[in-house]
């Protein structure tokens, strides 16, 4: 029932993540991943992070810093592996970062499941396969399922276009991806956006987010996260 | 068998783009099967989806077009064509696995002669698997087509009685589009639709798999 708090910083939006907490973070590769964020994540020095998101970092900004900083002890994603996933890829093969691989649309379907206050679900995706092993399964109608569980997190970074000053948010384009998901799926939500607007400048209609899944929001200027990657 | 030459990628490309119905609703896998959108036609009214999130994706973006906030499934920046729309992560796999979706057409290291696909991994130690998208839209699709070479590098066919590399999804595949022959995987088996730069006889001694012949008369 918490109203929104609107930080000054990105370093303050992030405050109170502590070492072993699971982080939901939006993103598909670079569109919509909340580089500000994650970058004061690293800077306010948690390690032993748990980090659902759909890929493993790209290039050495965001969820790549973090990986090379080794702040990141194990990672829940679709699609690790990218021609610029170098952080990832040493970690990995170093034996530092524990890896649990899921299919996108049910990395996708557990976000959505934990938020959504469903115990579990049978899906179709990777029945038959080696990413079945040691999951419930079974047969409905003559079609194999596997049983996967929600995953939740203490904390969710999104990256959205607008918010306003409760905490609705909007998206811009395919930067939406896990955004709306993660919003729920989280104890604690923590919005970087470009724009903050007066309560009553969002259309009801475009709410994408409504503000109840919202706890932070910090306005970063993006093209400015995305070049100050000094380190 | 290495010495066979077939069509090259962007006529198999086209003749993929024929067999798509006009009107649908239709995802494209990484890579080759990329190359199927230059080839459907203005008026053919296909819809791309790309799973990140958009239904309705127009061509690769050029310079001036490039927004970070418009990528597709395989990060590469893209335009929006009118009629578009954009969804989150869990909508969109659910219109893939809530078969809403008509073709998807993806890459393979191996198909089985029962249509079982294997595309996500190589299982040598040491390679990173990366699975994405690949076992949702395999199984969610109402059809899924493979595009895919025939042989793979070292010569060795990728349709095959079993899958030995780890599987993406069982019994999913319906065609396969090859550079040397199209193959529908029915009931009775797999059966031969088009040949290209080979004949019947030949290819029954290249693959594994039996085959019937149901060539068509004229091949595009």
């Amino acid at each position: 029932m918490s109203r929104v708090a609107i930080l000054g910083s990105a370093l303050e939006a992030v405050a109170g993540i502590g070492d072993g907490a699971t982080v939901l973070v939006g993103g598909f590769g670079s569109a919509g991943q909340p580089v500000a964020l994650i970058e004061a994540l690293l800077e306010g020095g948690a390690s032993e992070l748990t980090v659902v998101s759909n890929n493993a970092g790209n290039g050495e900004f965001g969820l790549a810093a973090l990986i090379r900083e080794g702040r990141v002890r194990k990672i829940v994603c679709s699609f690790p592996r990218q021609s610029d996933s170098w952080h990832f890829d040493q970690a990995w093969r170093a034996g530092a970062i524990e890896l649990e691989l899921v299919p996108q649309g049910n990395l996708a379907e557990r976000i959505r499941a934990a938020g959504a206050g469903i115990g579990a679900f049978f899906t179709p995706t990777g029945f038959g396969t080696p990413l079945a092993d040691g999951k419930e399964t079974r047969v409905i109608d003559g079609r194999g399922y596997l049983l996967e569980y929600p995953l939740r997190g203490d904390v969710a970074l999104i990256a959205a276009h607008k918010a306003d000053e409760l905490g609705n948010l909007v998206y811009r384009k395919t930067a939406r991806n896990f955004g709306p998901i993660m919003a729920a799926a989280a104890k604690t939500t923590v919005a970087q956006v470009d724009e903050i607007v007066p309560v009553g400048a969002l259309d009801p209609e475009h709410v994408v987010t409504p503000c109840l899944y919202v706890d932070r929001v910090v306005c970063v200027d993006r093209n400015l996260a995305m070049s100050g990657d000094t380190r | 068998m290495s010495t066979l030459t077939g069509i090259g990628k962007d006529a198999l490309a086209r003749i993929v783009a024929a067999d798509i119905p006009p009107g649908s609703f239709v995802n494209l896998g990484i890579g080759l099967p990329t190359k199927i959108s230059n080839h459907l036609p203005p008026d053919s009214g296909v819809m791309l989806h790309t799973e990140n999130g958009m239904l309705g994706m127009g061509p690769e973006a050029a310079d001036n077009q490039i927004d970070p906030d418009l990528v597709n499934a395989g990060k590469v920046p893209v335009t929006v064509l009118p009629g578009a729309s954009y969804f989150h992560h869990a909508d969109s796999f659910a219109m893939m696995r809530g078969g809403h979706l008509d073709v998807c057409v993806l890459g393979a290291y191996q198909v089985s002669a029962r249509g079982d696909l294997a595309n996500w991994h190589t299982g040598k130690p040491g390679d990173i698997p990366a699975v994405g998208g690949a076992m949702d839209l395999a199984t969610g699709a109402r059809q899924t087509f493979v595009m895919m070479t025939l042989l793979s590098r070292d010569g060795r066919p990728k349709l095959v009685p079993e899958c030995t590399y780890p599987l993406t999804g069982l019994g999913c595949v319906s065609r396969v589009y090859t550079d040397l022959a199209v193959f529908l995987i029915q009931p009775d088996g797999v059966a031969v639709r088009d040949l290209f730069g080979v004949d019947f006889g030949t290819l029954t001694t290249v693959l594994d798999v039996p085959l019937i012949d149901q060539t068509r008369k004229a091949s595009p």
